[in-house]
């Protein structure tokens, strides 16, 4: 295995090099580390081709006035235009996020500081595994029938709330394992000065967890603001600008790149790779403000 | 990965002080101290308000359940159960409803996608573990995390307008050299177009790599060290020990793994309707456009009303249910390889 071993001609010691191996086991764990190697390169490719593709494609089209201008009615028609989308991503995912951030928190909380390991916590938290492996597009269905019919109109808050469904479970999650890592020291030492369970964990528990919970949740806003499935089923379609997230459509960056990439024109083509350009950075952002926030404020894991 | 719910609550075992073991004996908020009326239904109120967090992912779950089936009905009630899903005629505008087709696509492309990705994670997983320096393995790492943040949607836009062109004249080529080999020139045949079942099958294949890969890095970490080492001592090269001590060891947590990235392969929509082609004919020919449950939705939805709109909702149930019950099953056998390997390492 290792470097070979000077072994004395005079001694018959048994040669324990890897050169006594023999010529068909040797050649098998080159093989397999070649193929384990290769198993790499094939995931790094298409990571490489998409972000070459987007890069360069989407560069052309990108400009100030692509994020800022209306989207053209017509899709021959050359020239920018995605700021409804820009918008309308920027607005929905916020509005997922006020709705699901909270409601994630507090349910972490109710799982690491109440219910623990009791036949309720242990049954939420399976079933928040398994919502994490619902299909977007099914959220986009509940919504449809739950809000979209009840209200009568598709709308930007149709699209917020199932993103707000698909983020549930992921803010959760990970928002429970930061609160496990709060040491219990602080819990008792808050508790021995007198302070009640809501307000050690108002003032001590969620703080000292907070960087890994904001982590957590730029990790969901990240995945979010990607969804297509969710939003062509849920918000409708407008060109202009639409501020108002519970009256008229609304579109965002994915859902324009879905409408954009089937269309045999090359306007419109060229629009969705600078849109895919744009979701891309807001994706990339979000993920690494995450990584940043994770490591600069960890909680000590001891 | 339950391990961090030792840190706190054996704190006791040092025995510093016995509040401490007080405290962690009883919760603080069953102890009673004193105040006034108001305080202790803060509490409560409290209490309540975090419960009803917790609960509300049941609540969404159920609802979900409850209300596309609901709206569902109409649509199933047409054809009945057993003809919504076994049906083999999908024709919204005659009301005939059969998602077989559908059904078949689904499969279909998620297991293409399960031959590519999951020997390719598994590689990925043991070149992590085992073969990559130090330094070389937190940069893999963060390659394939960034796998795992690229939109679906752009995997589609990749798909559709740069993969689908340059890939087709292989299939054709593939198709031809093949032609006149029995049963394999019926699963290769006539590529007339780029986006079919195959090339869904490699987009899906990328997508679910990053996750089967991050499930199998954990399982492969609990293999004991003592095993590897002992595997060594005994004359293995490093491809024996893989095979002889962590692929044996490993076995059901990487079929728990495959089967997560499964569930997550067969709810994939945007960029499987961008790249499957759109076609309603059951082929064996994987050359051939087909299409899936969710991409099904996603294309038709747009120009869906009454009772086909009401078929989309049934597909999407159809497909929830397939999608839940993989998921409870995998990670039952996750957990159980879990224990399984806890129990070996004592």
């Amino acid at each position: 295995m290792s470097s070979p071993t000077p072994t004395s001609s005079f001694l018959p010691q048994p040669d324990l090099s890897g050169r006594s191996l023999s010529a068909r086991r040797a050649f098998a764990d080159r093989a397999a580390t070649a193929g384990i190697a290769l198993c790499v390169l094939v995931a790094a490719f298409p990571l490489a081709l998409v972000v070459w593709q987007v890069v360069e494609r989407g560069g052309s089209a990108m400009s100030p006035s692509f994020l800022i201008d209306d989207i053209p009615r017509n899709y021959r028609n050359a020239g920018p235009g995605m700021g409804p989308a820009v918008l309308g991503t920027l607005l929905l995912t916020g509005m997922a996020a006020l709705i699901s951030i909270p409601i994630g928190v507090l349910g972490a909380v109710y799982l690491n500081e109440y219910g623990k390991n009791g036949p309720l916590a242990r049954f939420i938290r399976t079933m928040a595994d398994v919502m994490t492996g619902v299909p977007s597009i099914m959220m986009g269905l509940f919504v449809y029938v739950a809000w979209v019919l009840v209200v009568g109109e598709k709308n930007g808050f149709g699209g917020a709330l199932s993103l707000a469904c698909l983020m549930l479970p992921i803010v959760i999650r990970s928002t429970e394992e930061m609160l496990r890592l709060v040491p219990d020291e602080l819990r008792q030492a808050s508790a021995a000065l007198g302070a009640r369970k809501w307000r050690t964990t108002m003032t001590v528990v969620l703080p000292t967890a907070s960087s890994g919970i904001t982590s957590g949740a730029l990790l969901a806003i990240a995945r979010a603001a990607g969804e297509t499935a969710p939003i062509i089923v849920t918000v409708g379609l407008t060109f202009a600008a639409n501020p108002d997230l519970f009256s008229g459509g609304n579109t965002t960056l994915a859902a324009q790149i879905y409408r954009n990439a089937t269309q045999p024109f090359a306007a419109a083509q060229e629009r969705a790779w600078g849109a895919a350009l744009a979701l891309i950075g807001i994706v990339f952002l979000f993920t690494i403000l995450s990584r940043v926030i994770s490591a600069r404020f960890a909680i000590d894991r001891r | 990965m339950r391990a961090g719910g030792v840190f706190g609550r054996s704190t006791t075992e040092t025995g510093v002080t016995i509040l401490t073991a007080t405290a962690s004996s009883r919760a603080p908020d069953d102890l009673d101290l004193g105040g006034d009326s108001r305080a202790r239904a803060t509490d409560r109120g409290f209490r309540g308000l975090v419960t009803f967090a917790g609960l509300t992912v049941l609540i969404v779950l159920g609802l979900i359940l409850i209300t596309t089936t609901l709206r569902a009905l109409p649509a199933v009630r047409e054809e009945g159960v057993i003809g919504f899903v076994a049906g083999t005629r999908w024709a919204p505008n005659d009301d005939v409803f059969g998602t077989f087709v559908m059904l078949h696509g689904t499969l279909v492309t998620s297991l293409i996608g399960m031959v590519i990705a999951v020997p390719v994670s598994i590689g990925i997983a043991l070149f992590v573990a085992e073969v990559a320096h130090r330094r070389a393995r937190k940069y893999i790492v963060t390659v394939i995390d960034l796998l795992a943040t690229v939109p679906s949607v752009v995997f589609g836009l990749v798909g559709v307008l740069v993969v689908v062109p340059a890939i087709t004249p292989a299939y054709q080529w593939f198709a031809d050299s093949v032609a006149s080999v029995p049963g394999l020139n019926a699963v290769f045949g006539t590529a007339n177009t780029g986006r079919n079942y195959f090339t869904a099958g490699l987009v899906l294949a990328v997508m679910i790599i990053p996750i089967i890969t991050s499930i199998s890095r954990e399982v492969f970490a609990t293999v004991p060290e003592a095993d590897k080492q002992a595997a060594y001592a005994l004359g293995a090269t490093r491809w024996e020990m893989i095979k002889g001590a962590m692929l044996p060891h490993s076995f059901g947590g990487l079929v728990g793994a495959s089967m997560l990235g499964l569930g997550r392969a067969m709810g994939e929509t945007i960029a499987v309707a961008l790249v499957v082609g759109g076609s309603f004919h059951i082929s064996a020919n994987l050359f051939a456009p087909g299409n899936t449950m969710a991409a099904a939705i996603a294309q038709q939805w747009g120009e869906s009303s009454g009772l086909h709109t009401d078929a989309l909702v049934g597909i999407g149930v159809i497909l929830f249910a397939i999608t839940v019950l993989i998921n409870f099953l995998a990670r039952w056998v996750v957990r159980r390889a879990e224990i399984q390997m806890k129990g070996a390492r004592s």
